[in-house]
């Protein structure tokens, strides 16, 4: 019985490590489709630029800090990658889909898969087809769980996972902030809620749109370095599955609701590490669009999302 | 007026305690009346009334939280739009619908799906009944474009006709699916008020010519005086007064309604 | 007039017969890329069905090909012989498993369209890509249809003939459809869903009736590759295939047959022209694997025609009347 639980409390603690990425994923879905209403393709391919960001710049960044894997060093690829990323996404989205601003949804949709497309191929022409090993930049291992603990003490954590969380908790702690208390936070709120009305009280769309991209992609960037720690090979297709399944995440969650995705990324995380535990690895997969297509037969708008009526 | 009334005309269209709430609001609340055969009505009342809320009850976009809705004596609650279009109710919108792609003649021919008598294989084989078929769907929509005189624009995109037009077209598209009721949702806003005189002609020469009851939302009270023979009005989606032209335009609540109240 | 559409596909027919004759005598290079127009034109002409005419944006019309390119190859290898070895009767089974492939891809098209309905744009798209992927999945775990090594062994029944006409045909349903009162309920669902209902127009029957209607297109596509490349494999029908027959439908303006089709001529081409570039002696080193890799040239080509010219090459085609 004890055995179970511990079984069982591993799976979850898996589970909620890998849900961290992808709620820090699900959050650049969700934000970029509350304020521009569709569904940016290309953002699981923003985590994995980001994953490569960390790959060329990690051994000069570390080196500042004497070289090999260590705490600052490590913080600072993380922050070097979120830059970077948010200012791929800024370009992306003021070269591909500003000039769309007032298309139909579905031509912003079909772009945003040929960027995704791009990036993908790109990637593969710039970085190689061969997965390629992310250099250490912090050392991961299991920590050591005294005895006297007790039975926790046979569950494998590893610095990595701790890591993750810790790291996904202070940035939504950050974004809350962000969204709850500065200006271009409640610009950002009021555009989602009704575009029209935010540009007439004098929010500057652009500069707002900029940003949001700017604050998801970023997310997405932590996202790739955080998971580069904990599996270490890389290649330019990475974005694909883990972008996909972020975005199973913010969708059930609720698309446009930021606690949501957060909420989602977790609840995928967990579910998935279950059914790996449980059922049968290569069933994760399908799982996820199990989900999916279940949330939007069964209920659209998400966990905490609310439903949009047409007006007739 | 000399010739002593007749039996009244059969209730065509009838509401009984409709209720229509989303969330916590309630859009209509208790609703009641009846549409008799032939008879042309207008449903008035102050912005956010829930007017259109009841056209939507009545066409089945909306299913009512509460009462009842029948049509020709059978229950129309719970079935979709299209089959309730087929009993016999067909409605224009307040903000034009018109299909944006197509052109005048195809837009009412879309109308005429529902009476079609052949099928998915005769639209394929092209056989001596799908010739039959398409001739006489071809007659209908240009002798009802000929009516209302759209005739010449026939081939021209629908979004190419002027605003008066493009209503227009939209009332000649309902009439397409032979209703007993057409409802139509604020037919004059956007006019000026010579097309409003034409408006309201060409709403009393359909409803003769066609043998229709017609229920109109309408804001402009000039055109509502002018044409209905029976007015309901709507104040927060209760029905505050319901009766002829003169009595509601006396009717003390109506005034309120629009206007507040009196200062004492 | 009604009896001009039947004349020219009779013509058509004709006309391929003719050209069958000459077909099996060119370079086989040739006749691959022409096969594959073929088979193009039938997979953009019924997605178009779909998309175009109601409107409703599928980008899973690969998992479709799938079903009807699996369930033919196994019904001809399980049944090729059964009607006797003379090449008219594994020619009328070859036909047979085409028929019911598509037939099959129709009831998938079933299920995917039904649950679908309530779904919208973005949504909807989304969707019908989960589910390519799971008839992908499905396919990969079923030992009985060779599950990750694919599935072999044929026999080439597909040539010009049987290529073009179940294009011919597919063309003729699709536009013949469009065209009539009947088909008039697709073109409303795709304007206006909430007038089409107010028109009495059952929306649920035009947005299914399209989704197995293409489907079933789609599989008979899929069938005639089974039968022409005699290998099959589950990663030949994954997003990427949807996303080129996507392209094709976008490129070509949806709502225009003939431009869909000139854009699946187009598109068949393409690769074989960069492949041809890439080997031209001028060219400087580091582009050659750009050009060849169509991928990144066909992402950029995407993007820069969703942003200058969204209706497509060729949407100005088709009837402003359209006459029956």
């Amino acid at each position: 019985m004890a055995d179970q639980l511990l079984e069982f409390a591993q799976q979850l603690i898996n589970g909620l490590a890998q849900g961290s990425i992808y709620a820090l994923i699900a959050l650049g879905y969700t934000m970029v489709f509350g304020v521009l209403r569709f569904i940016n393709f290309a953002h699981g391919d923003v985590f994995m630029l980001g994953a490569f960001a960390g790959l060329y710049t990690a051994p000069k960044l570390l080196a500042l800090f004497g070289g090999g894997p260590s705490l600052p060093g490590a913080t600072a690829v993380l922050l070097v990658a979120m830059l970077i990323c948010a200012a791929i996404g800024i370009l992306i989205e003021k070269l591909c889909y500003r000039p769309l601003r007032d298309r139909p949804r579905l031509t912003v949709l079909i772009t945003a898969i040929g960027v995704s497309l791009f990036l993908e191929n790109a990637g593969q022409y710039a970085f190689g087809v061969d997965p390629q090993s992310f250099p250490e930049i912090i050392v991961d291992r299991a920590i050591e769980i005294p005895e006297t603990w007790g039975a926790i003490s046979a569950l494998t954590i590893t610095i990595g996972q701790i890591l993750v969380v810790g790291v996904t908790l202070f940035l939504l702690l950050v974004l809350r902030f962000v969204v709850l208390h500065t200006r271009l936070g409640m610009a950002m709120r009021a555009l989602s809620f009704n575009p029209v009305a935010a540009s007439l009280m004098g929010v500057n769309t652009d500069v707002v749109i900029s940003f949001t991209f700017g604050l998801g992609s970023a997310l997405a960037g932590a996202a790739g370095i955080l998971t580069s720690i904990q599996q270490p090979s890389i290649d330019p297709l990475m974005g694909i599955n883990i972008g996909l399944k972020a975005f199973v995440a913010a969708v059930l969650g609720g698309i446009g609701n930021i606690p949501g995705a957060a909420l989602g990324g977790i609840l995928i995380g967990v579910l998935e590490a279950l059914v790996v535990g449980y059922i049968n690895p290569t069933y994760r997969d399908a799982l996820v669009f199990a989900v999916l297509i279940l949330i939007l037969i069964v209920k659209p708008s998400g966990l905490l999302g609310k439903t949009e009526r047409e007006k007739v | 007026m000399s010739a002593p009334p007749g039996p009244p005309p059969p209730a065509l269209l009838r509401l009984e305690g409709c209720t229509m709430q989303f969330g916590g609001l309630k859009c209509v609340s208790d609703l009641s009346f009846t549409i008799p055969e032939g008879s042309l009505t207008g449903l008035i009342g102050p912005n956010g009334a829930g007017k259109t809320t009841v056209f939507n009850l009545i066409t089945g976009v909306y299913r009512p939280t509460a009462g009842k809705i029948s049509f020709a004596s059978k229950s129309v609650v719970g079935h979709r739009p299209y089959r309730i279009t087929s009993r016999g109710i067909a409605r224009t919108f307040q903000n034009i619908r018109l299909f944006g792609s197509l052109s005048v003649f195809d837009n009412v021919r879309t109308a005429c799906n529902m009476h079609l008598r052949h099928g998915i294989s005769h639209a394929l084989l092209r056989g001596p009944k799908f010739a039959t078929e398409n001739a006489e769907t071809e007659a209908t929509v240009t002798e009802l474009l000929d009516i209302f005189g759209l005739n010449a624009v026939r081939d021209e995109p629908c979004r190419s006709l002027p605003y008066g037009d493009q209503r227009r077209l939209e009332i000649v598209r309902a009439l397409a699916t032979r209703p007993k009721l057409l409802l139509l949702d604020e037919p004059a806003a956007g006019m000026n008020p010579t097309e409003k005189i034409e408006l309201m002609n060409l709403i009393r020469f359909t409803k003769e010519k066609f043998h229709l009851a017609v229920l109109l939302v309408e804001h402009d009270m000039k055109v509502v005086m002018g044409i209905c023979e029976r007015i309901i009005v709507l104040d927060y989606g209760k029905k505050i007064a319901e009766g002829t032209p003169a009595e509601v335009r006396a009717n003390p609540a109506v005034i309120a309604a629009y206007l507040g109240k009196e200062k004492p | 007039m009604a009896t001009r559409a039947k004349t020219l596909l009779a013509t058509t027919l004709l006309a391929c017969a003719v050209l069958s004759i000459f077909a099996g005598k060119i370079n086989p290079y040739y006749y691959d890329i022409l096969i594959s127009i073929g088979i193009n034109i039938i997979l953009a002409t019924s997605l178009n069905l779909v998309n175009g005419y109601t409107g409703q944006f599928s980008l899973g019309h690969a998992g479709f090909m799938a079903v009807g390119a699996y369930a033919s190859a196994w019904l001809s290898l399980t049944f090729g012989y059964i009607l006797g070895t003379h090449s008219a009767a594994t020619t009328a089974t070859f036909l047979g498993a085409l028929t019911v492939g598509g037939l099959i891809a129709g009831l998938a098209g079933l299920a995917v369209g039904i649950p679908s309905l309530r779904l919208r744009g973005d949504y909807l798209a989304i969707v019908t890509l989960g589910f390519n992927e799971i008839i992908k999945g499905v396919i990969q775990n079923a030992e009985p249809l060779g599950a990750q090594r694919g599935l072999g062994g044929m026999m080439q029944h597909t040539n010009f003939f049987w290529t073009f006409t179940f294009a011919a045909l597919t063309v003729y349903v699709v536009l013949t459809l469009v065209h009539s009162t009947y088909g008039s309920g697709f073109l409303a669902v795709r304007d206006d869903e909430i007038a089409a209902e107010a028109m009495g127009i059952n929306t649920t029957k035009y947005k299914v009736l399209a989704f197995v209607i293409g489907a079933f297109f789609a599989g008979v596509a899929g069938g005639l590759y089974a039968h022409f490349k005699q290998f099959v494999h589950p990663e030949g029908f994954n997003f990427l295939r949807s996303v080129d027959i996507v392209v094709m439908v976008i490129l070509g303006g949806m709502g225009s047959t003939i431009g869909v089709c000139i854009a699946a001529v187009l598109l068949t081409i393409l690769p074989e022209v960069l492949r041809a570039l890439a080997h031209l002696p001028w060219l400087p080193e580091w582009l050659r694997p750009i050009v060849e890799n169509r991928m990144i040239l066909y992402s950029l080509l995407l993007i820069i025609l969703m942003i200058a010219r969204p209706q497509g090459l060729f949407s100005g085609i088709g009837l402003k009347r359209q006459k029956t």
